[in-house]
């Protein structure tokens, strides 16, 4: 069995909105798999019924094996979650909150180690209420983490993180990925998706629209390439299939260093926001519930 | 089941921890009654007598007022923290990510039965001395009389611990204050903590004796006043059987209540 993640015909309406229409989806084991899409898409409902946390219309779904609406403890022994937001323990210190949630799993990493991987040796023992966002969060993937998961989901895990903050969040997830954690990430942003996943999976409206590695997504990698350059103090843009020849030619008819030499493939964004356009106008009035 | 003992006990010292450090909580449910019990006695001292037809028995004012200061700290500390803890716990997302874990929902609930346990023994300790040290309150002394006073004390405990968790259901944790302090001011009220049960009117005390305050408080008076006075009560007696059947079905109907409408989510989110 390779797949850790295996979803088939998956569907969830809430009222008269179809939240997710019919997606199938594997992950494999050890991968990191990011989920994108437009607030309402239906991320977030899927990811809360691979949990067990919500209940599914239709479809079969299996995590490690197990459906997850019939999961027992030992199921949530394998699993790490963490939540969008997890509140209720401003009392405590993050030393105190990971030693009793380790107490609950029967072979959790020990709570020194896992406050040093998320970096927070120096907040260990302060108040969680005197936490900034960015190491609050970084507490919550301690929590998730501390019971040795082999899958780990993480919803939207760097929502108002500053740059620097993020990056280190993301050195974070590699090394779990490094550890062999399977990883299934839902987020807003493109650049954490590119960084972070072995694939993507665009989803809105419930359905899944293009699922690849990031720079194959949507064909990214064979479309045009744009080159651009600076000759006789004006800027020039070719758009072709073979860039390469492009910027040969070019070098020899300018003999040498070309100026201001670029060359562009569609960004992620530009590729994704072409996927999920035909699904925006439609999904704005529906879009609040699911998110 | 003995690993989810050992987690219940854990759950109890991590709740212990966190009541400690939550001001208000300590304030409001813990030491309130005390405060009141100490003011209610420094302010009427030995002034206030009994029923005009019991002028044999005199008692000071901390002996009139130590059943109620224990019976509302029995339904502070075990419903209205209950109410409280639970309503927030849900809509702040402890209950979720508790839920996401391998822990045992029995233990959620053990540690919760522990920190009431611990803080009412407590508050009650604490009441007793000082009606006893500060205010010369003297303390039963018959084996019969303890004996009542811990059959009421842990059924009102356990029967306002379950209560307090069916309650929060429908509560928020936005509305949770108003929707748990009001009742529980009127309630304490009506069923003698602050005032004399026999001056209340007789159709408010039919009302309160609906309620398991009432009978926390009557069982307590059993216990901490003169036998005499038991002809002020409604019944002209102490009514210790029924109160201890009243407080049993209060506690069974919560314990039902509570295992039919727990959730772990907010409302709406499965």
């Amino acid at each position: 069995m390779d797949d850790a993640i295996t979803i088939r015909g998956l569907r969830k309406r809430y009222g008269d909105k179809q939240a997710v229409d019919g997606l199938d989806l594997d992950i494999q084991v050890g991968e990191v798999f990011a989920f994108l899409g437009p607030n309402g898409a239906g991320k977030t409902t899927t990811v809360e019924i691979l949990e067990g946390f919500r209940t599914r219309d239709d479809g079969d779904v299996r995590v490690l094996g197990t459906d997850p609406g019939k999961a027992n403890l030992a199921w949530r022994e394998r699993i790490g979650i963490v939540l969008q937001t997890s509140g209720g323990l401003d009392l405590l210190t993050p030393r105190e909150a990971l030693a009793s949630t380790a107490k609950v799993f029967a072979h959790p990493l020990p709570v020194d180690q896992v406050i040093a991987d998320v970096g927070l040796q120096e907040k260990a023992d302060n108040r969680i209420s005197g936490l900034s966002g960015g190491q609050r969060r970084r507490l919550d993937v301690a929590l998730g983490i501390i019971g040795r998961p082999e899958v780990l989901f993480l919803d939207e895990p760097t929502t108002g993180f500053d740059p620097e903050a993020r990056r280190e969040f993301w050195g974070l997830i590699e090394q779990l990925k490094g550890q062999g954690t399977t990883i299934l990430l839902t987020t807003h942003y493109l650049d954490e998706a590119e960084h972070l996943a072995d694939r993507v999976g665009v989803i809105a409206a419930g359905k899944l629209l293009a699922l690849d590695t990031p720079a194959n997504l949507g064909g990214r990698d064979t479309q045009e390439a744009t080159v651009t350059w600076e000759e006789a103090g004006t800027r020039h843009t070719v758009r072709t299939n073979e860039p390469t020849a492009e910027v040969g030619r070019l070098s020899q008819r300018l003999a040498g260093e070309v100026p201001g030499l670029l060359v562009t493939r569609p960004s992620l964004e530009d590729t994704y926001l072409a996927l999920i356009a035909p699904h925006l106008a439609a999904d704005e009035t529906a879009g609040e519930r699911a998110a | 089941m003995t690993s989810s003992v050992a987690l219940g006990w854990d759950r109890t010292v991590l709740e212990l921890k966190m009541y400690s450090r939550e001001k208000e909580a300590v304030f409001f449910s813990f030491l309130f009654p005390i405060l009141m019990l100490t003011l209610f006695s420094v302010i009427f001292g030995s002034s206030i007598k009994g029923d005009p037809s019991n002028q044999a028995v005199h008692v000071n004012a901390a002996r009139l007022f130590l059943p109620g200061m224990i019976s509302a700290g029995v339904l502070l500390t075990s419903f209205q923290t209950m109410a409280m803890s639970v309503a927030t716990e849900r809509d702040d997302g402890t209950l979720k990510r508790l839920r996401s874990t391998p822990m045992p929902p029995v233990a959620y609930f053990l540690g919760k039965v522990g920190l009431v346990v611990l803080t009412s023994l407590a508050q009650t300790v604490v009441l007793l001395l000082v009606a006893r040290v500060a205010f010369g309150v003297e303390l039963p002394t018959a084996g019969s009389a303890w004996l009542t006073f811990l059959a009421v004390f842990f059924l009102g405990v356990f029967g306002g611990v379950v209560l307090g968790i069916a309650y929060s259901s429908i509560a928020s944790a936005r509305s949770v204050t108003a929707v748990v302090v009001g009742p529980m001011l009127v309630l304490q009220f009506i069923s003698g903590v602050y005032f004399q049960f026999s001056q209340i009117p007789s159709w408010l005390q039919q009302v309160a004796s609906v309620f398991p305050l009432k009978w926390i408080a009557q069982g307590m008076r059993s216990v901490f006043y003169p036998d005499s006075w038991r002809s002020m009560e409604m019944a002209g007696q102490w009514e210790i059987g029924c109160t201890a059947l009243v407080l049993a079905a209060w506690a069974v109907l919560g314990l039902v209540l509570c295992l039919r409408t727990f959730r772990w989510f907010k409302r709406g989110t499965t």
